[in-house]
């Protein structure tokens, strides 16, 4: 009898096209998701090189990272977002690469279109030179962000070189308090791991809560799992995961449907399988998360108040913690639900989904937002824009003053005009609350689409579970 | 790619835990299609006031550091953006070795592709170091990759953990697209198979 396999295992033997001791293995990718930040210079050494594109047909690309959320129809003042935008439009076309430009109704993040359109599944290898490529690995895929060589690595060989990382199994139980979200799970996850304490290991996220999760939640939860330094995050497939996948464009149909389920079955960690790192966590605990600080380690309970230096331990959490109060322009003990907001975003690779959006809507619907709060929706992609203007969710967040824009990553990192100015603080469902991310001396709180959503209409946070 | 065997140069502190690649680059300089000139955007936001100015409080500016080679900085180093920017800006900057308690992956392995040597010592040899790039003029060290060692200018040396597949691409300049292509016909084979399957 074969000894009992983590899933990480069984997806990773099953691509290694060479593994030997003391090498790199040479590990076979399924899917390559490409877009316009991380690839340019990658085309390019391809054409110094006089190198073709392997397989251009699992090669997918889109355009997310700096484009407008604006009107569509416009030109893109920044020159250099537009040559950037361009310069994808050709390398695309010369090597053969499908792309849902911005005119395509498939546009979107691409953390989010790939999921929509079938092309993440279970067992697959799945890279991007983007870190939250880690999303797709809720399907049961092995999915990890790249740097820019290795987006070229990938367009040339369809393989990248790999070491083999560790397996950390996770496991959350039991339900969820009303009021918690999927994002509320990773935060607490991260603020107890750390923002390192995933780094060399692959994440299986496993358990009951975990089960309990649709796919939506399930994308949220690895998506940030690089933000606990991991290098991708998963979750074994189940009849959730086929539910979501059945009859999507690019999914598997008829005979092929069937084997494919039948093979995806195989996926899951068998019992007794070794773990470098396990950790329980009992669901009942987590509280709606608020980040105080600037990486998404610095976490409280919504109920909590902002720490003190001197409430760490290491030396390093202390100068960190101390860098961080200034920057957030905070006090040790000042109350969570007393920090004024002047920006709420709903958006990101992280929580832009269709059930993101209703959920934010739900709070939202038949109030106003703050005078002082500017709020906005920007939706994960085309399609989920078309479902939730279906779904008269538009209206909704327009009708409480919140402006609703067109699909991007948009200020989940500032690329587009989409910016804070400095000084003002936000409540954001993205993923980083790293010093300037969302613009120069912007201050980052993350917290789920509920929890934002609440925020902008009381101009400060509130503790969802009471809040009314 | 530049092979590297030895290094020596002058040391920078940078004291601070998980300086993730937002700060080491920020987004607004990411809309570049090219590979080079991303040295005058390092650390952008640290390094420069709003008015454009140099911010004199950032070690960097500090003119003892100018044509520093080595920079030494805390723990997580790198977190955050896969950004290849990141290793691209110190690269050009003049940055040869990172000198830091922990990396995080995709970081380390980006500097990798670009020949930058990320060292990993322990905290309290990592902080001895960083404390002599603060209180030494001219503090130099020496990084030596067949031995695996950075020796300091009073020879105490330090011996560093190194994978020995990313060691010889660094000390030869390996290409990694033409290592991987040598086995192209294992690529092709293992391809027939995985296309003939239902997923």
């Amino acid at each position: 009898m074969n000894a009992p396999r983590t899933m990480f295992e069984k997806i990773w033997s099953s691509h290694a096209v060479r593994e030997e001791p003391d090498e790199a293995a040479i590990l076979y990718i399924d899917l390559h998701l490409v877009h316009e930040v991380t690839s340019p210079q990658a085309f390019e050494g391809l054409r110094m090189s006089g190198r073709k594109v392997r397989r251009p047909d699992k090669t997918f690309a889109t355009m997310d990272h700096n484009v407008p959320t604006s009107d569509r129809s416009l030109p893109i003042l920044d020159q250099i977002a537009a040559k950037q935008i361009e310069t994808l439009e050709t390398n695309c076309r010369e090597f053969g690469v499908t792309l849902y430009d911005l005119n395509s109704p498939d546009q979107g993040i691409v953390h989010v279109i790939g999921p929509e359109l079938g092309l993440t599944q279970p067992g697959r290898t799945i890279v991007c030179g983007d870190s939250h490529t880690s999303t797709h690995g809720a399907f049961g895929a092995l999915a990890f962000g790249i740097g820019t060589s290795e987006v070229e690595h990938v367009l040339a060989t369809q393989c990248l070189q790999q070491q083999r990382p560790k397996t950390f199994r996770i496991a959350i139980e039991g339900g969820l308090q009303e009021g918690v979200t999927a994002k509320d799970i990773i935060l607490n996850i991260i603020r107890r791991i750390g923002t390192a304490g995933g780094a060399g290991h692959v994440i299986e996220y496993a358990g009951s809560t975990i089960r309990a999760l649709s796919m939506e939640q399930r994308m949220t939860v690895c998506n940030m799992s690089i933000e606990g330094g991991a290098r991708a995050g998963m979750i074994a497939p189940d009849e959730t995961t086929y539910a979501y996948l059945e009859g999507r464009r690019f999914s598997p149909k008829g005979a092929d449907w069937d084997a494919a389920v039948e093979y995806w079955k195989t996926l899951p960690s068998d019992d007794g399988a070794d773990w470098d790192a396990e950790l329980e966590i009992d669901a009942a605990e987590i509280a709606p998360q608020v980040t105080w600080g600037v990486n998404p380690g610095q976490t409280v309970d919504v109920g909590g108040a902002v720490p003190s230096p001197d409430d760490f331990d290491n030396p390093d959490d202390q100068k960190t913690a101390e860098r961080a109060l200034e920057y957030m322009d905070l006090t040790p003990g000042q109350q969570i639900t007393d920090l004024k907001l002047d920006r709420v975003f709903i958006g990101s690779c992280t929580n832009s989904r269709i059930s993101d959006l209703r959920a934010a809507a739900n709070v939202v619907k038949g109030r106003k937002a703050n005078a002082d709060v500017r709020a906005m929706v920007v939706p994960g992609s085309q399609a989920v824009k078309r479902q939730a203007e279906a779904e008269g969710l538009d209206a909704v967040f327009r009708d409480a003053g919140f402006d609703w824009r067109e699909s991007g990553c948009s200020m989940c990192l500032g690329m587009n005009p989409d910016t804070l100015a400095p000084g003002e603080r936000c409540a954001s469902s993205s993923n980083r609350n790293f010093e300037g991310r969302q613009g120069k001396g912007g201050r980052t709180h993350l917290v789920s689409p509920e929890m934002a959503a609440a925020a902008a209409i009381a101009g400060r946070f509130v503790d969802i579970r009471s809040w009314s | 790619m530049e092979p590297f065997v030895e290094h020596t140069g002058l040391a920078a502190p940078l004291d601070a835990a998980n300086i993730d690649t937002d700060q080491i680059i920020p987004k607004q300089f990411l809309k570049r299609i090219e590979r080079a000139g991303f040295g005058q955007f390092l650390f952008f936001d640290w390094r420069f006031k709003d008015d454009g100015s140099e911010n004199p409080d950032f070690s960097l500016n500090e003119p003892q550091y100018r044509g520093a080679s080595i920079l030494i900085a805390g723990a997580n180093f790198g977190c955050g953006s896969s950004r290849e920017h990141a290793p691209w800006a110190l690269l050009d900057y003049g940055f040869r070795v990172l000198i830091a308690p922990s990396f995080a992956d995709i970081f380390r392995s980006n500097c990798y592709k670009n020949g930058i040597l990320p060292i990993e010592l322990s905290s309290e040899d990592a902080a001895r170091l960083r404390r002599q790039a603060e209180t030494r003029d001219g503090f130099q060290l020496t990084v030596n990759l067949p031995k695996q060692t950075v020796s300091d200018p009073d020879g105490k040396t330090y011996s560093f953990e190194m994978d020995s597949f990313r060691k010889e691409f660094l000390l030869k300049g390996l290409d990694d697209i033409g290592w991987t292509l040598q086995y192209e016909r294992d690529i092709a084979e293992y391809e027939k198979k995985r296309d003939a399957l239902p997923t």
